[in-house]
């Protein structure tokens, strides 16, 4: 159980870095007033920030995840449980790369 | 919920819990990356103790992961302190995003729930304001599960990473990505949002295909895909002459 001070220092600084990241965007936001057009896009940019993170993923994945990833949003639209979407997915993925023999 | 709690509302028990139930239920989802962040802070010689105090402060997965792949002996500080600053930049919109929850509290029920802001329980909190409720229980709740979550994963990736040996392909490691995808289904509004939404993934993807990494594809897709949005709606308001 070593704790060394170089190690602590870098952690320190990671932690405040992404804190920073995390009220950052809050706070500006408060004290700036937003015009129409920002407010507008507040209200897209959930989505948005998801589609943009996951299209390159799955780009980078093959076939067999974008079958996994129409199985999970099929069984989350279906069933509406977080839990076996997620499930479904990983099983989905196992069995088609262990017939298509990957 | 009837409107009288709605107006009361903004840091309850209940949301609280609703908060952390929810989060539960993308466990499996979660658990992945956590092995793969502690057993890849053992190989860069970080102790347990460390290990837990970085997951346990910073609590960002990608990020503790880039500033692993840099790290030397003594620990760079300033590098990993940056890798941190760029790869969260893309949670500064998030926290602008969570405004109508935030709005409703002060001191540290605000500025302390902030500390645990990541991607997932950002995700159930905006899929869970579309739905009405506007409770900052509800993000900490969520968070709070995903960070205990997150402290016993890289915990047991530290200790028995060496034994486990899961190849970086293993379709378990789908499950982090299947979680955020599952999501998209409660965020997802209607045909207003697809759209932007197909905007923000081809830019992502022009972005990423340019040979740029971690954060500027989410960073520009995100932000093209809700000025389209937002371009749109302001076309309609004001149809032009």
């Amino acid at each position: 159980m070593t704790l060394r001070w170089d190690v602590l220092l870098a952690i320190l600084g990671m932690a405040a870095a992404s804190y920073l990241c995390r009220a950052g965007g809050y706070a500006i936001l408060r004290a700036t007033r937003p015009p129409p057009f920002v407010q507008a896009m507040l209200h897209y940019l959930p989505g948005c920030i998801f589609v943009a993170f996951l299209a390159p993923v799955f780009a980078g994945l093959g076939w067999p995840a974008w079958v996994a990833a129409g199985a999970v949003l099929a069984a989350q639209v279906r069933f509406g449980k977080l839990a076996l979407s997620i499930a479904v997915g990983v099983g989905v993925l196992w069995g088609v790369r262990a017939v298509a023999g990957g | 919920m009837d409107e009288a709690t709605e107006r009361r509302g903004g840091f309850t028990r209940a949301g609280f819990r609703r908060g952390a139930k929810a989060a539960l239920a993308i466990t499996l989802g979660l658990s992945p990356f956590g092995l793969v962040v502690g057993m890849a802070a053992d190989q860069h010689g970080l102790s347990l103790l460390e290990t837990l105090l970085m997951s346990g402060l910073v609590f960002a997965g990608t990020a503790q992961l880039v500033a692993l792949q840099l790290w030397t002996d003594p620990a760079p500080i300033v590098a990993a302190s940056l890798a941190c600053l760029v790869i969260n930049l893309r949670m500064a919109p998030m926290g602008a995003a969570l405004a109508p929850v935030l709005d409703r509290v002060s001191g540290w029920r605000r500025w302390g729930t902030l500390t645990v802001l990541v991607d997932n329980a950002f995700a159930l909190t905006i899929a869970e304001m579309r739905s009405g409720r506007r409770d900052a229980a509800f993000l900490l709740g969520a968070a709070g599960v995903m960070w205990l979550n997150w402290m016993s994963m890289c915990a047991v990736g530290h200790v028995f990473g060496a034994a486990v040996k899961l190849p970086p392909g293993h379709p378990v490691f789908f499950a982090s990505s299947a979680a955020l995808l599952a999501i998209l289904v409660p965020i997802w509004r209607g045909r207003a949002d697809f759209m932007p939404w197909v905007v923000a993934g081809a830019v992502a993807l022009l972005v990423h295909g340019g040979g740029l990494g971690a954060p500027w594809p989410v960073l520009a897709g995100a932000f093209a895909g809700a000025a389209a949005g937002a371009w749109r709606d302001r076309r309609i308001e004001r149809p032009g002459p």
